[in-house]
């Protein structure tokens, strides 16, 4: 009886597993859906200090994983700040100063514009299936919607975040929630993202929470305002005499 | 009678050299080990005072919880109003506003683009104007190594080592990159005019002095500052001043829950220095009472052999009619001759030496290099009026309890028995 009981739960567990998909399905489904060859965007990250509100825009080009562009439009303080990543550098020019500044080493772990994000996090290559393995330990719901719950580790010791938790939508392959640990186990990010739409074909969420726990703030909303995938982007826009222009 | 007694020990040199060769070498080390813990008590307390916590520190409630992430975005607000009034309510008292900022200093190239940079630990102080305090609480003009002081905006100080490491020369131009208060990238470029160099080593890894204004209009910071120091009358730390101006200044904002109140700490109240200050304090005190007793065992038996050395010289001033009291009392003024001029020339050799180290010091740079501790790397001793009189100590009570007590013995001897003693 008692052999009989064990094989029925190994069988019923197996049967469970089974009925999820693979970690690595998943991501290169959530890959899909959230990378692009190129891409232009106007953004707004919504800064909740402990001392009020900030809104900053800004307009910005990206190229597979290796390149990108952010031209900050508003407010006036940060208007004609550029930002531009290739590869795994980091350049910032700033027209009140007329300089161009490589950010590296411990800098890159500063926030941007006193935002949740730091550069490290816009430095990060996107797509998940190149940083992280990846294993389905449930399913939960998650603002109404079914998710798998995935937990991810990186492949190497290099990545910003070493573990990972993230909700995904079952049905759009979309992450909903994402908390984002150190190597330590130590909580450094949360994330919700939000309004999720769908855009040339693709789930993608046009709002995204992000809150690092190591700042008593109240968050940085991360609202994307208009967004095109796979559009020509001028070449000259991703070298670094357009941060001058 | 004392007369008699110097000529006595200055004609019999077995008598008189070698106890007080002992008394000058107790008193001296005594005096210098006084010295030494003192001035590393007094350097600590003054470096802390001048570069971070002043002798009383005002921050808002919730910049003091998270001071040493230097969190700007929580700096206190409206300070030309809170420096104005202190300014009236403590006139003895100097008042001084500070910012504290982190941030990168790039050196650009030809093309104005990154050449090379380095992570600056930015302190924005009053440089320009007249009746600036800050140029000598930081001892800037002494601490300058290469070009000058500041003398307009947009011109800052930067550390020697800092320049060195980053290959560059006042006259050269650097651009900040740092955070505003609100949080937005700030920008600035500036003018190297000079490089310093502070013997702190916290300071001298990657300091950068700017004038407040310049931080301020940088930094987005307009009336708003991380902290305000206060320094009392004489530039002496005096803790139970600095408790009471605390405690009155706080009394206005107790039972209100605002973050952003103003709370003043006293020097002893931040960084852990409380501890520290109790310890050194306790420490050195037991380290003067250890030496002091050790020296005074060294002293007392100096005396004591002395004593017993001139067993049989008691024995022939017995028998020749001295009496007993007047032997004692002759012996315990001559001891307490040799511990007088023992700890005279004790003391003026301690004090020697403890001058010249004060003046000197040791560098201990080479050890401090990972230091963040607000510590000078130079040592020094310092004088106090205690260091006048704590030789003494060992050098004259000792010398004459030791006496003292061998001389009792003078008392157990018959005459009866004398001849046959000195016989022998």
């Amino acid at each position: 009886m008692k052999k009989l009981l064990t094989i029925f739960f190994l069988m019923s567990a197996s049967t469970l597993y089974a009925q999820y998909p693979s970690g690595e399905t998943i991501l290169r489904k959530i890959d899909l859906n959230m990378t692009s060859k190129t891409r232009v965007f106007v953004s707004k990250m919504v800064i909740h200090g402990r001392r009020g509100t900030r809104t900053i825009e800004s307009k910005s080009w990206g190229q597979g994983e290796e390149k990108a562009f952010t031209e900050y439009l508003a407010p006036a303080r940060e208007k004609g700040t550029k930002m531009l990543k290739l590869e795994d550098k980091l350049w910032i020019y700033s027209p009140s100063t007329d300089r161009i500044i490589q950010i590296s080493g411990h800098m890159l772990r500063q926030s941007v514009m006193g935002s949740d994000l730091s550069y490290e996090d816009f430095m990060e290559d996107p797509r998940l299936t190149n940083l992280y393995r990846a294993d389905v330990t449930g399913t939960e719901t998650v603002d109404g919607r079914p998710c798998w719950v995935l937990e991810l580790t990186a492949k190497s010791k290099d990545v910003a975040y070493y573990k990972r938790k993230m909700w995904v939508d079952e049905a759009r392959a979309v992450p909903l929630r994402e908390e984002l640990y150190a190597k330590s186990g130590k909580l450094l990010k949360r994330a919700e993202l939000r309004d999720i739409t769908n855009i040339q074909g693709r789930w993608f969420p046009k709002r995204i929470i992000f809150k690092d726990m190591m700042k008593k703030g109240k968050g940085t909303e991360f609202i994307i305002e208009k967004i095109q995938f796979d559009v020509r982007i001028p070449p000259r826009i991703l070298t670094k005499a357009s941060l001058r222009k | 009678m004392i007369r008699f007694l110097l000529k006595g020990l200055l004609r019999d040199r077995s008598r008189s050299l070698f106890p007080i060769l002992v008394v000058i070498a107790g008193v001296s080390l005594t005096v210098l080990l006084h010295g030494w813990i003192t001035g590393v008590i007094g350097d600590m307390v003054n470096s802390n005072a001048n570069f971070s916590t002043g002798h009383v520190k005002i921050m808002t409630k919730a910049y003091a919880e998270n001071e040493d992430q230097m969190p700007n975005d929580l700096a206190l607000l409206g300070v030309d109003e809170i420096l104005t009034d202190l300014r009236k309510r403590y006139p003895d008292m100097i008042w001084v506003n500070r910012i504290r900022f982190g941030g990168l200093l790039d050196i650009p190239d030809e093309n104005r683009e990154t050449k090379t940079h380095g992570p600056a630990m930015g302190l924005a102080v009053d440089l320009l104007s007249n009746k600036s305090p800050e140029i000598a609480n930081l001892n800037i003009e002494k601490a300058l190594v290469h070009g000058r002081l500041p003398e307009k905006p947009g011109e800052i100080l930067i550390s020697d080592d800092f320049a060195t490491k980053l290959g560059v020369s006042p006259g050269e131009s650097a651009t900040l990159l740092s955070s505003t208060m609100y949080g937005s990238m700030a920008m600035q470029n500036y003018v190297i005019a000079g490089t310093v160099r502070f013997g702190v080593r916290p300071m001298d890894r990657g300091a950068m002095i700017v004038d407040i204004s310049d931080a301020q209009l940088a930094l987005d910071m307009s009336d708003a500052s991380s902290e305000i120091l206060g320094y009392l009358e004489d530039h002496i730390y005096d803790d139970a001043k600095a408790a009471e101006v605390a405690m009155r200044f706080n009394a206005e904002f107790a039972g209100s829950e605002d973050e952003f109140d103003p709370v003043m700490l006293t020097l002893r109240e931040q960084k852990d220095l409380a501890s520290y200050l109790d310890m050194a304090s306790g420490m050195s005190g037991i380290l003067v009472f250890v030496f002091v007793l050790a020296m005074s065992l060294v002293l007392w038996n100096a005396g004591l052999i002395g004593g017993l050395r001139r067993y049989g010289e008691v024995g022939v001033r017995l028998a020749i009619g001295e009496n007993k009291g007047q032997v004692y009392r002759s012996m315990i003024y001559e001891s307490a001759l040799i511990g007088v001029i023992g700890s005279v020339i004790g003391t003026a050799i301690g004090l020697g030496i403890s001058y010249l180290i004060q003046v000197k010091g040791f560098d201990f740079g080479s050890m401090m290099k990972s230091s963040t501790m607000m510590l000078s790397n130079v040592l020094r001793t310092q004088i106090t009026s205690e260091a006048y009189y704590i030789g003494f100590l060992p050098g004259l009570f000792s010398t004459v309890l030791g006496t003292m007590l061998s001389g009792i013995g003078i008392y157990k001897r018959q005459t009866a028995q004398l001849f046959k003693e000195l016989e022998v």
